[in-house]
């Protein structure tokens, strides 16, 4: 690699070196401040990302850095924003009510910039090692996150389920990348697809394959390999909780479709079968599984697991309407995840203890009418009820689905999310006809303002969706 | 030549021979200490092939940090060893099969070396001929040329799980004694020093 070449590299990957470089400083300030200055640094914080995230959007120039292991395309800049926009959320939540959930140490939001990071590495990945660099990265602070809260047995049995299960996964994923490894002879994605479009096929590079989307899956938490979900979201604090809910599954899904629609799409005879297999388990899992929840929480895990099931309808369709709509619908699942994550902390009675049963949201209408409002949205939304922004993303994966000739899927895909409608309207009947159970503690300004956002951003989509779904379009250029 | 091969049939012999008191010592401390011997020995065989970057990570990794934590593990926990090796013998059949499966890989692997030794070179980086230059020499000039990126991330991976050990470990605990360098060494005679004229006969 020459110097020219290098410094060209380091051009490209500015945004992520200024992030990884901001993390250090933070964690020096850290050290050396001391616990106190949590709050600061929480904020500092959502400032790099802020900076780090337009720059991203607004920084030209597409290209492949460091020998073609880091690709910066449309593609990978439209994930990127959503990854930031849902870290920026997270990080505010958190910061919000750090204090009552035992989260008020510096080295949280400094593990929350170096797990948004890892996203933004593994979103540009374009190379088998890179992806797994950029994934360990990413996993290796939320495993940490998850157990934060080291003195609630709940939220310690969550992290270590979720590192147990987490580096099988990783195990998986290591062996289906050396078995592709070994049977194309090459590491990067261009590489690969190159190797595949002109020979026949191996069984050992499908075998590769089906551990690579094994591993993948686990991270984006799709039936078969869900069971984590329910027990991870539940135990680990809230706003770790919704953390995990939006930028690791944007970008767990971004590095999913890379390998899909790019390297593998030779072989999409071979991987279309096992993505529509997942899809379709995963809708079915998490409507059915949904409808028997009490914690709010676990419901909104069967609820994800749901929904990543019908970003994947879109992803099986393998054309360029299919990629754009999952990209699109990860946006919009990123935002109603946030609104719907900031009501569930906004559950607070005023003894100061946070409450997270399903039924404690009876009659919120006459207590705190703004959230019910938004709630509601929120739950109409993902119910996927026009002309709420979960409808656009529902109805662009299944256009794809059904363009591509696979009505079968759209006609489960559409059942189910009637199934699903039903735990999604319990709430909302819960909310406007029960009686008032308890007071709730008054909310707090910063997390009302983000389910505000949430929710203005949801009921206006209709408005304003023309240039953010063309700038899913162009990313989906990327690939056809 | 003659030296070399005295030196593998040294090596060899000492590693297969401690190898052997690994399972059958009777104490898990010398266990670990044996251990410790055949790691050494395994570092000469792979200073003898002339790979001494392994030689020397072998020395750091295993010898410095694997086995003193094998060391640290055995003194520490209250382990009845006598009670676990008990059983060792109905285990036996199933040890002996991973020894075959074992086996048989290595001389699937050696024999494929020595049947097609061309396969060595189509492989998309040769080594470097060893003579020209040192594999350690080889292994830094791809390492942060080609290999910068991940080499950085590597780090980053490894600094995500040392604040994991620190921030879900550490406990700061009120009333301990803590050594106060600073103080240490601003200490003087005057203010360490009391001289006590005692009268004799009489004690303090």
């Amino acid at each position: 690699m020459t110097p020219e070449l290098f410094y060209q590299s380091l051009q490209f990957a500015l945004p992520e070196i200024v992030l990884a470089v901001g993390a250090l400083a933070f964690l020096m300030m850290g050290v050396f401040i001391g616990d106190k200055s949590s709050q600061l640094i929480s904020g500092l914080s959502i400032a790099l990302l802020a900076v780090v995230g337009a720059w991203i959007m607004i920084a030209p120039g597409n290209g492949e850095a460091f020998g073609g292991a880091f690709i910066v395309d449309p593609f990978a800049r439209f994930m990127k924003v959503a990854a930031i926009i849902g870290s920026i959320f997270a990080l505010a939540m958190s910061a919000v009510q750090g204090k009552a959930m035992h989260l008020d140490k510096p080295e949280y939001p400094v593990l929350l910039v170096i797990a948004t990071l890892g996203m933004l590495l593994l979103i540009s990945a374009n190379d088998l090692i890179a992806f797994y660099l950029g994934l360990e990265l990413m996993s290796l602070s939320l495993y940490v996150v998850a157990a934060f809260n080291r003195d609630s047995l709940r939220s310690t049995e969550a992290g270590l389920k979720y590192f147990v299960l987490g580096a099988l996964s990783s195990g998986m994923l290591l062996y289906g990348m050396s078995l592709v490894y070994g049977f194309t002879g090459n590491t990067g994605f261009q590489e690969i697809a190159a190797v595949l479009s002109s020979e026949t096929r191996g069984l050992g590079l499908v075998f590769g394959l089906v551990f690579i989307l094994a591993g993948a899956c686990f991270k984006i938490s799709a039936v078969p390999f869900h069971m984590w979900t329910p027990d991870v979201y539940e135990g680990a604090p809230t706003p770790v909780t919704a953390f995990f809910a939006t930028g690791p599954k944007i970008a767990a899904m971004a590095i999913l479709i890379r390998i899909t629609s790019e390297t593998f799409l030779p072989l999409i005879s071979d991987w279309r079968q096992i993505i529509v297999f997942v899809a379709i388990a995963s809708m079915l899992l998490g409507s059915f599984a949904a409808v028997g929840q009490k914690n709010i929480k676990r419901l909104m895990a069967y609820s994800s697991i749901g929904h990543m099931g019908y970003a994947l309808v879109g992803l099986s369709a393998g054309s360029e309407s299919g990629v754009s709509g999952v990209a699109l619908y990860m946006l919009i699942y990123m935002i109603m995840s946030v609104g719907t994550f900031a009501c569930i902390m906004s559950m607070r009675r005023p003894d100061g203890e946070y409450v997270e049963e399903v039924d404690e949201l009876a009659g919120l209408f006459a207590r705190k009418p703004f959230m019910a409002v938004v709630l509601t949205a929120q739950m109409f939304s993902m119910a996927g009820i026009p002309p709420l922004a979960g409808f656009f993303a529902k109805y662009y994966v299944f256009l794809a689905a059904v363009e591509a000739g696979l009505f079968t899927l759209a006609v489960i895909g559409f059942l189910t999310s009637v199934v699903a409608a039903y735990y999604y309207l319990r709430i909302v009947k819960l909310m406007w006809f029960d009686e008032p159970k308890g007071e709730f503690e008054r909310t707090p300004g910063e997390l009302r303002f983000i389910f505000g956002i949430s929710g203005l951003f949801i009921t206006a989509y209709v408005l304003y969706g023309g240039p953010i779904g063309s700038a899913a379009d162009a990313a989906a250029r990327s690939f056809f | 030549m003659g030296l070399q091969a005295l030196f593998f049939y040294l090596f060899a012999f000492v590693a297969v021979a401690s190898a052997f008191m690994v399972i059958s010592a009777r104490n898990p401390v010398h266990s670990v200490l044996f251990l410790i011997v055949v790691f050494f020995n395994a570092a000469g065989l792979f200073l003898l092939t002339g790979a001494e970057f392994i030689a020397m990570i072998l020395l750091v990794v295993y010898i410095g940090a694997v086995a003193v934590l094998f060391l640290f593990v055995v003194m520490m926990l209250d382990v009845d060893f006598a009670e676990l090796k008990a059983g060792v013998l109905q285990y036996a059949p199933v040890g002996m099969l991973v020894g075959l499966v074992v086996a048989a890989e290595l001389i699937l692997v050696v024999g494929s070396s020595v049947l097609s030794p061309e396969a060595a070179n189509s492989i998309t980086m040769p080594i470097p001929n060893p003579a020209e230059r040192s594999n350690t020499a080889a292994l830094g000039d791809v390492l942060y040329t080609h290999y910068v990126y991940y080499f950085q991330i590597a780090g980053l991976v490894l600094l995500v799980a040392m604040i994991g050990a620190i921030v879900l470990t550490l406990r700061h605990r009120q009333n301990i004694k803590r050594q106060d360098i600073s103080r240490q060494v601003a200490r003087t005679p005057e203010t360490a020093v009391e001289v006590v004229k005692v009268k004799s006969g009489q004690g303090l």
